[in-house]
């Protein structure tokens, strides 16, 4: 099939929708520099421009093949994964145990490529759990050993094995004797039924961090956590949570096969996950000292700072897919 | 002919790996020298800090680009020695003079007034990784009969975790790479190196660094 004409027009809407909001935003901040131009937007301008080169990449990668698609979550994998290597102290007598978990990256997706489930979901949990202390043992360094075999694996769990969910989203077919039965929104979406499930995720996680944090801006007093997020209030977290059901109950039924009830479960599963990633990497960077995990990204930091509500997300929105259509 | 086999070496290996596989965060490329004669001199972790740098120069300065490196190591056999000089396109420093009455540091001396650009590691080993060494006073020497020549300071973080000494297998992490201003020729050896290393020091001082736990 010609690339670009397998996914449905639902999906091409979605994405048009999305150029439609970054050019509101270019224009917005068009017109706030021309009413002042003192003011200091730099760093909105170049958040908005890297916005534009990931979601025009993204709809490339995903356009092409379903290949392309497992390859650009790998990579996304191994810059993240990379960054969070970066940001830890490591024991150099690691050297090799820290080769062993970058080998894991390529073997991880291509279980999501081939779409063999059995090991996609026990290769790292089990195999790499057991490889890699096995490994350092055999260095014979035991000073730091927890410590250094509990980041490590860690970091593979958040970076690796929890994103390649969303990858494992593209080879998803509903079965037809699954728990529920699917609602697709015609029949020629049924050929990119697992794009659109990956759209969804990831349009739904990234509106979440802005929802939330507009919704943190404008209401609320009472911090969730404040030593790890002084920005986060239960007024945020309330009202971004739900916005991202509202918006998810709009999108769900028309983009994928997920019928009405579903769709807003999904919302508020993606809703408080991402709420809960988000921090959890905060959480690490006010133990390490940073404030971006990195300077991949210009106006955003690293990668790991974009894709940190994500590592929660897709893991657990999968395993509802999984439930309910497996 | 070995000119071309240097840029595509450049062009499709180095590149890639240093860009993609390592990945560099870069602060303050534009001072960096545009032209020769200058110096650029770096602390040294690995064999991947000479690559960064002249990646860092692009394609376009590839030519003007020499690293200066030990030819007790790198002109240690002839495939070694064709390699080191024609594709990586050393300059060699004998590192210990024995006896005979030679000017070491002839060869840099004659790049720098064919208006080259050397890379110099002063510390004059890769050493322990992630650790930082007193640079050499054999930069005075060079300063002192160049006093026009610019040295540019330059401190990387982050190679010695990715490719240290003694270790053949490349482990990537994120490349911190930090240029200082360029330094001339004070007039004095003390106060030429104290410049050079209180830059050093400061370039070093611009980001905390996750250190290896104590072992």
């Amino acid at each position: 099939m010609a690339p670009f004409q397998y996914l449905s027009h639902q999906i091409h809407l979605t994405f048009a929708f999305v150029a439609g909001m970054l050019v509101v935003a270019n224009v917005i901040l068009f017109f706030r520099k021309r009413a002042d131009p003192n003011r200091d937007d730099n760093e909105l301008v170049l958040r908005v421009r890297t916005w534009w080169i990931i979601v025009a990449s993204f709809a490339v990668v995903l356009a092409v093949s379903r290949t392309t698609a497992v390859v650009f979550f790998g990579f996304v994998s191994f810059l993240a994964f990379k960054e969070f290597l970066s940001l830890i102290p490591t024991r150099r007598a690691d050297h090799r145990v820290l080769f062993w978990a970058y080998l894991a990256i390529p073997i991880q997706y291509y279980w999501v490529g081939t779409a063999w489930f059995g090991m996609f979901i026990i290769f790292i949990p089990v195999y790499m759990f057991i490889w890699l202390p096995t490994r350092m043992v055999m260095i014979g360094e035991t000073k730091g050993f927890l410590r250094a075999i509990g980041t490590v694996q860690w970091g593979l769990m958040t970076t690796v094995f929890s994103l390649s969910h969303a990858a494992m989203l593209l080879v998803v077919q509903p079965d037809s004797a699954a728990r529920v039965a699917a609602s697709w929104p015609d029949e020629a979406a049924k050929a990119s039924g697992g794009a659109a499930l990956l759209v969804f995720l990831v349009l739904l996680t990234q509106f979440n961090d802005v929802a939330q944090f507009c919704w943190g801006k404008t209401i609320g007093t009472r911090k969730v956590v404040p030593k790890v997020s002084p920005g986060k209030t239960v007024g945020g977290l309330i009202g971004g949570v739900a916005t991202t059901v509202v918006l998810s109950a709009f999108i769900g039924p028309w983009l994928t096969f997920l019928d009405l009830p579903r769709s807003l479960a999904a919302g508020l599963i993606i809703g408080l996950s991402g709420f809960a990633g988000d921090i959890s990497i905060s959480a690490l960077k006010r133990d390490i000292g940073v404030k971006d995990s990195g300077n991949t990204l210009p106006g955003h930091g690293g990668v790991l700072d974009r894709v940190d509500s994500l590592t929660y997300t897709a893991p657990l929105f999968f395993h509802f897919i999984y439930y309910c259509y497996g | 002919m070995t000119e071309a086999l240097r840029y595509i070496y450049f062009l499709l290996i180095v590149r890639p790996v240093i860009l993609v596989v390592i990945g560099l965060n870069v602060r303050r490329s534009e001072w960096l020298p545009q032209s020769g004669p200058a110096v650029v001199v770096a602390n040294h972790n690995s064999h991947l800090d000479t690559m960064v740098l002249m990646t860092l120069f692009g394609m376009g300065r590839l030519k003007k680009v020499h690293p200066v490196a030990a030819a007790d190591h790198f002109l240690r056999n002839p495939i070694m020695a064709w390699f080191s000089t024609k594709i990586i396109g050393i300059i060699p420093l004998e590192r210990e003079v024995k006896g005979v009455r030679s000017d070491p540091l002839a060869g840099i001396c004659q790049a720098l007034d064919e208006g080259k650009i050397l890379i110099l590691f002063p510390e004059g080993s890769r050493g322990d990784p992630e650790v930082r060494e007193a640079f050499k006073t054999g930069i005075a020497h060079i300063a002192k009969r160049h006093p026009d020549v610019p040295f540019t300071p330059v401190f990387m973080h982050g190679l010695g975790r990715s490719l240290p000494k003694g270790e053949g297998i490349l482990v990537p992490f994120f490349c911190d790479v930090f240029i200082g201003q360029a330094i001339r020729w004070t007039g004095r050896k003390d106060t030429f190196m104290g410049e050079i290393h209180e830059s050093m020091n400061k370039l070093e001082a611009e980001k905390e660094i996750p250190r290896w736990e104590v072992s």
